[in-house]
């Protein structure tokens, strides 16, 4: 058995800027006979050599086993390195790690995605998953909002998910620039409005914290159940396998019982301060 | 039972390093009993014992020769199966390749003389959380597999000791090789022993020993109820987990918060916290990586750094984040209680903030009002 410690050897496929701060990397394996599966919703240790490793959601798509894609935003040490990657570099990666989002539950029923910044990117492959199934699944609504509309990652994708996979797609800003013509608001406030049943509906949720608690608390006013609603929580990790305690939320491991989970395994510490 | 005489326990050690093993127990090092590798009986702490109050630790003579009479001091065996560094691997670049070689695990053939019952439920605690999860720590994993235990059992327990309350001595009841308690009347000096396991009779059959007497069998129990009655502090577990997932928010954090140096002394010299941290220690040319493990607590700032800050960016926060997980998330966690009461974080806080009084205090909410910020606890 490989050590889950030690990371296997990735060659950076692509680099592409995404916004003024996020970029998006694909990775292959270095061994190219080596694939990779993964679930919706897991993430791995990336890691630069001598600088350090973080933990990165996987944006990409799960049914591709050749190459493994994470969105990063440039905020610390570690991936302020990583936005100087090139094609060719290599990068060490664990896992993927954790849980995955609820898409084998949602199949006959209304789907809602609702991210918050960066929090897309680790819904993205949950996108994919019904893009390859669409029949499975009734209506899937997108909302998603950014501080700017500078900041909306994937934005070409946004706009083919729309035309092409009969998904309601939602963008909302705070703060419109430019020649923004679409909503203003949080996105919260898109969720009156978007189109499914209670009752017959899986929501997963993905952003800052206070996002995720005012969209909880609009999906419960459509009448969603705690069993209804999945969120992806975020703690520091370093060693992603349950042994280093940094990601202790309450009385889980991050890395091991989420990042995903259902609302009602988590309500009890939701709002608690300093969790 | 049977009976080793105090002249024959040098024996022990000559039949371990036999076996090629490794001997760590308790001596005497820096004004403490530590446990540490030892050469033979001769280095054990025979005739001391130690004084422990909150904030409190004295080494003091005892009247007898006694070779275990002491309580537990600040290192406990975790040291040993969990070390406090360890390289996990190393790498190298060359050019653009970069190659990464895993750590060498160490397999030492380890004997751990002395262990107390509550360390033993300790040892316990942390092979649920290395061995028995999803994953396997198999650093923790080699280092743990050929440990023979060879334990006492405690007839003197220290001022901050509570095993007792939550059933986890002081007797030893399951996971040793050999026991041993200690007795000692006008003219004999000997040891009650017991085996636990096929391992732990072969031992004793290469040491010289007899069927233990009557009278002196009860002379054990009596030691062991008497032992019972010393303990230095009660603990109430009674509904421990509904009661601190329903104070979560209560005035005596942040009464708490006033005293704690949030210092991380209790985890350090705890013997089932097992957080820790990775460093990586690059050479001067950037080429040569190691990545090592350290201990680390949940008390450090940045423990619970995100990007943008700290989780926990109060001392409060961290220790209801301690406290609440060894007492109450522990439980949901690992299916057992984190502690083992065996004082050690009482007795090593620089301010002697006491766990089994903080409890006491949030069960009999609201908190008296009249306790001072740098009030120390009542000490028996």
């Amino acid at each position: 058995m490989t050590d889950p410690m030690v990371p296997s050897l990735y060659r950076v496929a692509r680099f592409s800027r995404e916004t003024h701060d996020t970029f998006t990397i694909v990775l292959r394996p270095q061994k190219a006979e080596k694939s990779f599966t993964f679930a919706p919703g897991q993430f791995n240790m990336l890691y630069m050599f001598g600088a350090g490793e973080v933990p990165v959601s996987i944006s990409g798509n799960p049914l591709d086993k050749k190459t493994i894609t994470h969105t990063i935003r440039a905020v610390g040490n570690v991936t302020q390195l990583m936005r100087q990657l090139k094609t060719g570099d290599r990068v060490g990666l664990r896992g993927p790690f954790g849980s995955r989002w609820p898409i084998s539950e949602a199949s006959g029923k209304d789907a809602v995605i609702v991210a918050g910044g960066i929090g897309l990117a680790p819904l993205r492959p949950v996108v994919y998953q019904f893009f390859a199934r669409r029949k499975r699944y009734r209506r899937v609504t997108l909302l998603y909002g950014t501080r700017t509309p500078e900041d909306i990652l994937y934005k070409r994708e946004l706009k083919r998910w729309r035309a092409e996979l009969d998904m309601d797609v939602h963008v909302t800003v705070d703060r419109a620039t430019g020649s923004w013509r679409g909503n203003v608001d949080v996105v919260p406030a898109l969720i009156p409005r978007a189109a499914f049943e209670a009752g017959r509906t899986v929501a997963m949720v993905c952003g800052p914290e206070v996002m995720m608690h005012f969209t909880v608390r609009a999906l419960k006013e459509r009448g969603l159940g705690n069993e209804d609603i999945y969120v992806s929580m975020e703690r520091n990790m370093k060693c992603a396998v349950g042994f280093c305690g940094h990601c202790q939320y309450g009385p889980y491991f991050i890395c091991k019982d989420g990042p995903v989970f259902r609302f009602d395994r988590v309500e009890r510490i939701f709002r608690i301060a300093e969790i | 039972m049977y009976i080793l005489e105090r002249d024959a326990l040098g024996r022990l050690w000559d039949v371990l390093k036999r076996q090629g093993f490794t001997i760590i127990g308790p001596t005497l090092d820096q004004q403490a009993i530590v446990y540490s590798e030892i050469d033979s009986a001769d280095d054990l702490p025979a005739g001391w014992t130690d004084e422990q109050k909150a904030g409190t630790y004295r080494l003091k003579r005892r009247q007898d020769q006694a070779c275990f009479g002491y309580a537990s001091g600040p290192v406990s065996w975790k040291k040993f199966l969990f070390l406090p560094s360890l390289k996990l691997w190393h790498g190298r670049r060359k050019g653009k390749d970069i190659q990464i070689e895993k750590g060498k695990k160490e397999k030492p053939k380890l004997a751990f003389v002395g262990v107390r019952s509550c360390d033993l439920h300790a040892i316990g605690i942390q092979d649920k959380v290395f061995l028995k999860g999803q994953f396997v720590d198999s650093h923790y994993q080699c280092r743990r597999e050929d440990v023979v235990v060879v334990a006492v059992n405690c007839t003197e327990p220290g001022g901050t000791c509570f095993c007792v309350s939550l059933q986890t001595g002081p007797k030893v009841t399951a996971g040793f090789d050999l026991s041993l308690t200690e007795i000692i009347d006008k003219k004999h000096h000997y040891f009650l022993v017991e085996t636990g396991s096929p391992k732990g009779e072969k031992f004793l059959e290469a040491l010289p020993h007899r069927e233990a007497q009557e009278t002196e069998k009860d002379e054990g129990k009596k030691l062991m109820e008497d032992a019972r009655r010393k303990m230095g502090r009660t603990f109430d577990m009674a509904n421990i987990k509904e009661l601190l997932y329903q104070n979560a928010e209560h005035p005596r954090w942040d009464e708490v918060a006033q005293r704690c140096l949030s210092c991380a002394n209790c985890t350090l010299v705890c013997p089932t916290c097992f957080c820790s941290n990775v460093e990586d220690v690059t050479d001067l040319t950037g080429e040569y990586v190691e990545r090592w493990r350290r201990w680390d607590s949940c008390f450090n700032p940045e423990f619970s750094y995100i990007h943008g800050g700290q989780v926990r960016h109060t001392t409060k926060g961290r220790y209801r984040q301690w406290m609440t997980h060894k007492l109450a998330s522990w439980i949901d966690q690992f299916g057992s209680s984190g502690c083992v009461g065996c004082g050690r974080c009482i007795t090593w806080c620089p301010v002697g903030i006491d766990i089994t009084e903080e409890v006491k205090c949030i069960r009999g909410s609201p908190p008296a009002a009249e306790e001072g910020p740098f009030k120390k606890e009542n000490d028996r």
